[in-house]
């Protein structure tokens, strides 16, 4: 790597990001690095990282609005992923899981030599998988994020109407728009089952975009029926394996 | 330890069935029974060998009852433990009555006509049954308060250490640049700590409660900044108001936990206590933030604090919880109990 060692902060208490920047301050004779932002919650950092290029992202875990882990899952789309350190104060199921997951972590309060050798490795650390950080996960995403012209967009989860699985893609589909993300629609289901119900082989609903079923007759006398949703004109069939949903519905 | 969890909504204790499959338990019924049996057979008779015809007299129909009735209530028993007392207990009553009826009846022939009738032994039976269950039940209710003290040692102390190690690194991040406030933060710390891992089964005043709280709150004021707003509605406070230490902190430390943090905005926690009817009244309020994996610690909290009330207090106080439009509310109702000192 050339230059100094870009980094950015994430934490929501500010006598935490002052403490991480003066200690910085003091590793700085042996590893040059420049401070480039500062984020106080986990939406904040998600921008930020997409405007400003970073090589380090000192990323707390308990935030506000979005929590760590999950930043680090939305920066995977990002073409240049920095390196991230999680740090935390206390977690006894975080601290596990991240030596499971052999991530890089600090435990707050942060000594200064800690710091320094977790500097020295930054350079030569390769960011997290997705299926690391899938693991450390403890609850569903709050928003999906597709990457546009170098910028991530986060899809807060609420907006969603549906997802469908079109070959390689999934399409997002909110009030305004469509998005197109790349990731496997079963994991979705998995992952939102709270929040989604699936009515077809390629295509989940969100539970609470459903406003009611019709039944459509087709050509040879069959029949079957479509959802129809909160918002879009679209209307989905609703697959024979998943029919029972409208019953469900119905109670 | 499960009867407990499961009788979380009552102060009282409510009362338990002992485990049929437990051999102690087993070995205490059986010697009971026929130590009952052997009294009436005393009774009855005159002589020594009297005694002996009339004990074999009334095992020959008691035992009977009593080894199928064990046998039933050791297959039931799980079942009957997950029921609520009273009506377990009825279940047993009515099950013993089958069990001697049942008995009676194929028994009977085999009998001949010198037996007592059957409503005499149903009368037997329940007196016994009864009996029994009471008999287990004080006994699990004199176990209970030390029972409930171990989990109240055990409970009280634990303060959230994300708390701890947070605001260390928070007086960390003061001692370069504000000394002063750094040692404000620790001397809070150390008066926190002290009473955390005093032994705390004596009350202490509502007004060092307050004072406490005052303490951790600025502690968390240190590292949340204006994020934490609080109001404190405390000009009628009976001061001098015994109350369990370490009820309100705890309670403090949640709305900041699950109200506080989860927020990027400032948020208020509002705390009121007064006097009304000769009642203390507690009143905190924090904003709510749907978070839904916390929820856990929070009731373990509330029950520790809910149990340390009773046994403080009794039925006389109590603690209710729940949102009022957006806001999470915990009430907590007690006696005026003034200190001596």
């Amino acid at each position: 790597m050339t230059g100094p060692l870009r980094i950015i902060i994430a934490d929501d208490e500010t006598p935490a990001r002052n403490r991480l920047r003066e200690l910085l301050a003091d590793c700085a004779p042996a590893v040059p690095h420049e401070l480039v932002g500062e984020a106080a919650n986990g939406r904040e950092a998600v921008e930020l990282m997409s405007r400003v290029p970073a090589d380090l992202l000192l990323l707390d875990i308990r935030m506000p609005e979005m929590d760590g882990i999950e930043v680090a899952r939305h920066l995977l789309s990002l073409p240049q992923m920095p390196a991230v350190i999680f740090t935390t104060a206390y977690d006894l199921y975080a601290i596990q899981a991240f030596e499971v997951n052999a991530v890089d972590y600090l435990l707050k309060p942060v000594r200064s030599e800690r710091l320094l050798a977790a500097l020295q490795k930054a350079s030569q650390m390769r960011p997290p998988g997705q299926e690391q950080l899938q693991k450390l996960a403890r609850r569903p995403r709050t928003c999906l994020s597709v990457q546009e012209r170098g910028k991530i967009v986060l899809i807060p989860i609420g907006e969603i109407i549906f997802l469908k699985a079109e070959q390689k893609y999934v399409t997002i589909r909110t009030n305004e728009r469509e998005y197109l993300l790349e990731e496997s629609l079963t994991n979705l289901e998995q992952e939102f089952v709270a929040n989604f119900i699936r009515i077809h082989r390629n295509c989940l609903v969100a539970k609470n975009s459903i406003t009611g079923f019709e039944k459509v007759a087709e050509d040879g006398g069959d029949s079957h029926w479509e959802v129809v949703l909160k918002g879009v004109q679209e209307k989905l069939p609703v697959s024979r394996r998943q029919q029972f949903i409208v019953k469900e519905f119905a109670k | 330890m499960l009867q407990k969890v499961a009788s979380i909504n009552q102060n009282a204790y409510p009362g338990a069935l002992p485990n049929f499959r437990n051999l102690g338990i087993l070995l205490r019924i059986l010697l009971l029974v026929n130590a009952v049996c052997l009294i009436a057979a005393v009774v009855k008779s005159t002589s020594l060998e009297q005694t002996l015809q009339e004990f074999t007299a009334i095992a020959a129909l008691a035992e009977p009852i009593l080894i199928l009735s064990l046998l039933v209530l050791m297959v039931g028993g799980p079942w009957l433990s997950k029921l609520p007392f009273y009506r377990g207990a009825g279940i047993v009553l009515v099950l013993e009555l089958c069990i001697t009826t049942l008995v009676y009846r194929l028994g009977g022939n085999f009998f001949g006509g010198g037996i007592a009738p059957l409503e005499r032994l149903w009368f037997f039976t329940l007196l016994m049954t009864a009996a029994l269950i009471v008999y287990f039940n004080m006994l699990s209710r004199l176990l209970s308060p030390a029972l409930a003290e171990s989990r109240l040692q055990a409970l009280q102390a634990r303060i959230r250490p994300h708390f701890l190690f947070n605001s260390i690194n928070a007086v960390l991040s003061l001692i370069r640049s504000d000394t002063k406030r750094a040692e404000v933060a620790l001397e809070d710390l150390c008066d926190l700590f002290r009473v955390l891992m005093a032994d705390n089964r004596q009350l202490s005043t509502l007004e060092q409660e307050v004072d406490l709280c005052r303490r951790y709150l600025s502690l968390e004021q240190l590292r949340l900044g204006e994020r934490l707003q609080v109001e404190w509605h405390i000009d009628n406070m009976p001061r001098d108001a015994q109350i369990p230490p370490l009820v309100l902190q705890p309670l403090l430390e949640n709305a900041v936990y699950h109200g506080i943090e989860p927020r990027t905005e400032p948020g208020v926690i509002n705390i009121n206590i007064f006097l009304r009817n000769d009642q203390v009244q507690i009143v905190l309020r924090n904003p709510y933030q749907r978070e839904g994996t916390h929820h856990a610690g929070n009731k373990m909290a509330m029950e520790n604090i809910r149990e340390r009330l009773s046994l403080h207090f009794d039925v006389e106080a109590r603690l209710t919880a729940g949102l009022r439009g957006n806001l999470y509310q915990v009430q907590i109702v007690m006696p005026y109990l003034r200190s001596e000192k």
